[in-house]
């Protein structure tokens, strides 16, 4: 069915020492394993004869280790269709059914985790989140742009974690109140205000798809100036303390070099809107009289 | 090796909790962790975090709710505790500048939840976990606490003394998941467990694919007994084809819930007269597969939970994530038309056995979150009840693995005082079917010797075992155990459950056994090695699962979410304990020790649990 990885030819272990019951016993075990595998795939191959429902994805292949795949290619698989099927489960069926070696990141199955964001059909898109329904066949997966490839569809997230903590990721307040029970107050509106940039759960889809930040390494890119946003216009954090955001943001690598694409806003798997956000910080920085770059 | 003074497994809510506390206390502290901490399951979480923090509310009574829902299996101790601590927690995490929603005046909201007697789950929209997890680690990133993510960690380094009560854990042995090398971490304090659920055992669950229990199993093959594995929530509301979760937020701002005939079947068919859909989760898991099996489910599969009525305004106010997942993946929008619903695995409330500091038995171990069981949840947790558990036993074992003088626990751990020895009766043979001798598989225990070489010699084994099972070249892949195990479980260890399935599923997890014994990685590489990874995990699926199904067998009555077919009312007289499982070399021991129903002021004594 799928493209297989030639697997490495390996070596016969030796049998001297091996007692003649041990050789049978492992005789029957390897037979009892052949079976079992043999019919898995046939029924996987049944499956996808019999539905007329196949969906043909075509997956992304590397492994820097592995001869076979140090070469870049592309794998066929095809795969029986269920109603609601996402390209994640699409992933998972054809590593369980065919190949065991195909390597994604994923875990929540519910676009929280973040971990699946795939370049799928030309965009970047969460796995678990994209029905196969929605797609134009062949499926094409690969893994995110502009990013360094681990293995298949597993791209090096350190350059994005990177960004994120560059801003002072977190809270930072002087005005606690006294009492371990006594809240900070915060106004309806003021949540409201930040609600949308606290949904980012870093998946760095909209990172892949900037390509200010393909060119210029060091620019934050939109994940991090929107996490700055959700503390710059927390109410709660006062006034120095969103000067001193704002003058992260406005350094040479920050806010102005954001050129209104709206390529981050529009793959967003959150619905962050990225791009005002930006915008909405670049006008802080005016009415802050601070520097241009 | 590496080296630290305290070690957390996991960094979930319950870990990054514990590491903030043991930094708290100046310990050097580092977490390993086989997912990035932002990509822990806790991330899902929904609905929100109880905590009485108004005037007309206190802890008294949520630890009265948290008793009568846990059907009188929780230990007093552990529930008061959460209940006295969680105020404090919760105020903390805003202090933190977590998102809350937010009532007129300012303040955090707080909403119904089932099971409780006052509106007292505090949260952010339908998100609570999400906004939780990252706050959180944004205070880990704040005080440079050291990650290492991707780390995969697979054993750990307990000395061997005959008794589980004398041994100390020394460290833990993992896997870095981008590289392939296998590198030991000595914690010269403590190493805290904090690696979540175990839903993977299930193969309907919310639970995310990395959830397979590697805590619970690790800990118990190492000799830490596991505690009421057999009691397993289902929740009420998840999707049919995915098992995601549509929050219980939504019943509490007042959704319905209806069969096919369009009758509002709590009330209709009497199963709760008085909550109706807000009773607790076992009531509702049951009373919609009754509807089902009575040919009034939808498909003969699910039910109906209707929102519309609530209005698009509050919706969006406060479910605007259920709307999102009920359109992405079942695609039906929730504004217009009620979302299918069926019940699915959720949250494990038993696990390793701790005492209300977060200790187990084995000195240097500790447990915390949902892979531990001090126990507050008992036969059922209530909504709302597992992110205060979070944050209140992981701060505790955070800090007492740093050393600070803690208040001595009135909960006993490990075979000491008052215990009782059980007779398994089960139709196979448990446990190890030497395993170890041809791949995976850990005693736990090794020759006891200094710290450092007793986690270097964990890391020679562990270095072996994973050679051994990267050159086996043919054999059973872990996807067709897996799913073996997965599938009876959920067909015979279920919301109902009877003496027959029980037994058919012991005997599918034997096989499985047997099967596990040639299983074979077909991917060889170092890097990234997913394969291998699953492979290892598969392992502790198959020892959880016995247990919770060994579990279910031995207790025949009906009690919380363990309801038994040929059993169905709650036994007291006999019945008012924990049930144990020690792994003895492979030999699983099944023993009980009683509830604590004292409390620090009061006895909670058994009622009938109605609502
Ligand atoms: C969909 C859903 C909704 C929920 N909603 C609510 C709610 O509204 N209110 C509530 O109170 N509770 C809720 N719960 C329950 C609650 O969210 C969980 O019990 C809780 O989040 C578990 O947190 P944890 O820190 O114990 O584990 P997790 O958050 O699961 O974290 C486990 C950590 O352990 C790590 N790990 C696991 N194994 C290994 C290993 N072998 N090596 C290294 N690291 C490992 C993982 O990488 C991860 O970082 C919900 C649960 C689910 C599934
Ligand atoms: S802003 Fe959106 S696209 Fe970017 S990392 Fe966050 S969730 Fe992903
Ligand atoms: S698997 Fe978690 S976001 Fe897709």
């Amino acid at each position: 069915m799928s493209t297989q990885v030639p697997e490495p030819v390996e070596e016969e272990s030796s049998a001297e020492s091996v007692s003649p019951g041990k050789q049978k016993r492992d005789q029957k075990k390897r037979e009892r394993a052949q079976r079992i595998q043999e019919q898995r795939e046939a029924e996987a191959a049944e499956r996808a004869r019999s539905d007329d429902d196949t969906y043909h994805l075509k997956v992304f292949r590397y492994d820097p280790e592995v001869p076979e795949k140090q070469e870049p290619r592309f794998d066929d698989f095809y795969v029986p269709y269920k109603q609601g099927m996402t390209v994640l489960d699409a992933l998972m069926w054809a590593r369980d059914h065919y190949d065991s070696s195909l390597t994604f990141r994923h875990s929540c199955r519910q676009a929280i985790c973040g971990s699946d964001a795939l370049f799928v059909n030309g965009s970047q898109r969460l796995g678990c989140k994209s029905q196969l329904s929605d797609l134009s066949e062949p499926v094409r997966i690969e893994p995110l742009p502009h990013a360094d490839v681990v293995k298949d569809l597993v791209v090096d997230m350190e350059h994005f974690y990177d960004q994120m903590e560059a801003v002072e990721p977190y809270f930072q307040t002087n005005s606690l109140p006294d009492g371990e029970l006594d809240e900070q107050r915060q106004t309806r509106e003021n949540r409201e205000k930040v609600k949308m940039s606290t949904r980012c759960i870093w998946c760095s889809a909209c990172m892949s798809s900037c390509n200010i930040a393909a060119g210029d390494n060091e620019y934050l890119g939109p994940a991090a100036i929107n996490k700055a946003y959700r503390f710059a216009m927390d109410e709660r954090e006062g006034e120095d303390m969103k000067q001193r955001r704002l003058e992260i943001l406005e350094q040479e690598h920050g806010v102005w070099r954001c050129q209104t694409q709206f390529s981050c806003t529009e793959v967003c798997p959150k619905d962050i809107p990225l791009t005002e956000h930006i915008q909405e910080l670049k006008r802080e920085a005016i009415k802050n009289n601070l520097k241009f770059w | 090796m590496y080296e630290h003074d305290v070690i957390v497994v996991g960094a979930g809510g319950a870990g990054l909790r514990a590491a903030i506390a043991a930094h708290e206390e100046g310990a050097d502290v580092a977490i390993v962790s086989k997912l990035h901490p932002v990509r822990s399951h806790t991330g899902a979480a929904e609905g929100g975090i109880n905590a009485a923090l108004r005037e007309a509310d206190s802890w008294e009574d949520h630890a009265y709710d948290t008793m009568k829902g846990s059907d009188y299996l929780a230990d007093a101790p552990a529930a008061e505790t959460l209940c006295k601590d969680s105020p404090k927690e919760t105020i903390k995490l805003e202090h933190w500048g977590m998102a809350f929603s937010r009532d007129e005046d300012g303040r955090v909201s707080q909403r119904p939840f089932g099971g409780l007697s006052f509106p007292r789950t505090t949260y952010a929209g339908a998100e609570t976990g999400h906004q939780l997890l990252h706050t959180m680690y944004e205070q880990l990133v704040k005080r440079g606490i050291k990650v290492y993510d991707e780390w995969h960690v697979t054993r750990l380094a307990v000395s061997d003394e005959e008794r589980p009560e004398d041994r100390t854990c020394h460290g833990i042995v993992a896997y870095d998941v981008q590289t392939g090398n296998i590198e030991g971490f000595r914690a010269r304090n403590g190493v805290i467990l904090a690696t979540g659920g175990l839903g993977q055992v299930y193969d309907h669950t919310t639970n995310a694919v990395s959830n397979t229990g590697d805590g619970v199993a690790m800990a118990y093959r190492a000799g830490v007994p596991i505690e009421d594995m057999e009691f397993i929530q289902f929740h009420p509301t998840t999707l049919p084809s995915t098992g995601v979760l549509i929050s219980e937020g939504v019943r509490g701002e007042g959704g319905i819930l209806y069969n096919e005939d369009g009758e509002r079947f709590m009330f209709e068919y009497g199963y709760a007269n008085n909550a109706g859909e807000l009773a607790s989760r076992d009531v509702v898991s049951r009373a919609e597969l009754t509807e089902v099996n009575a040919g009034r489910g939808i498909e003969d599969e699910y039910v109906h939970l209707d929102m519309r009525h609530l209005g698009e305004e509050r919706i969006l106010d406060r479910l605007e994530n259920i709307l999102h997942l009920a359109e992405d993946f079942e695609g039906v929008d929730g504004l217009v038309e009620p979302m299918p619903v069926k019940p699915g695995q959720h949250y494990a409330m038993g696990g390793i056995e701790t005492d209300e500091n977060g200790e187990t038995c084995v000195t240097g171990l500790y447990a915390a979150g949902e892979c531990a069981c001090a126990s507050v949840h008992g036969g059922n947790r209530l909504g709302g009840n597992a992110l205060p558990e979070l944050i209140v036993f992981g701060k505790r074992a955070g800090h007492h693995a740093a050393g600070k003088d803690m208040e001595d626990a009135r909960i006993t751990t490990g075979k000491v005082g008052d215990y009782e020895e059980a007779e398994i009766d089960s139709p196979v043979q448990l446990g190890e079917v030497g395993l170890g001798e041809d791949v995976a598989a850990d005693g736990g225990a090794t020759a006891a010797a200094s710290g450092s070489e007793l986690v270097q010699q964990a890391v020679d084994e562990e270095r072996e075992t994973v050679e051994a099972l990267l050159e086996k070249d043919d054999g059973i892949q872990h996807a067709e155990i897996r799913e073996r195990v997965q599938k009876s479980m959920t067909r015979n260890v279920n919301v109902f459950r009877e003496e027959e399935g029980l037994k058919q599923a012991l005997g599918d997890i034997r096989e499985a056994r047997e099967l596990y014994l040639d299983v074979f990685v077909a991917d060889k590489s170092r890097t990234f090695n997913t394969d291998l990874l699953q492979t290892l995990e598969t392992r502790n699926i198959l020892d959880i699962a016995e247990a919770i199904t060994l579990g279910a067998l031995a207790r025949n009555e009906f009690r919380g979410a363990h309801w038994r077919k040929e059993y169905q009312e709650r036994r007291d007289e006999e019945w008012l304990k924990h049930t144990l499982l020690s792994w003895n070399d492979g030999n699983p021991e099944l023993w009980y020790k009683p509830v604590i129903l004292e409390g620090e002021n009061k006895t909670y004594e058994p009622k009938v649990r109605s609502y």
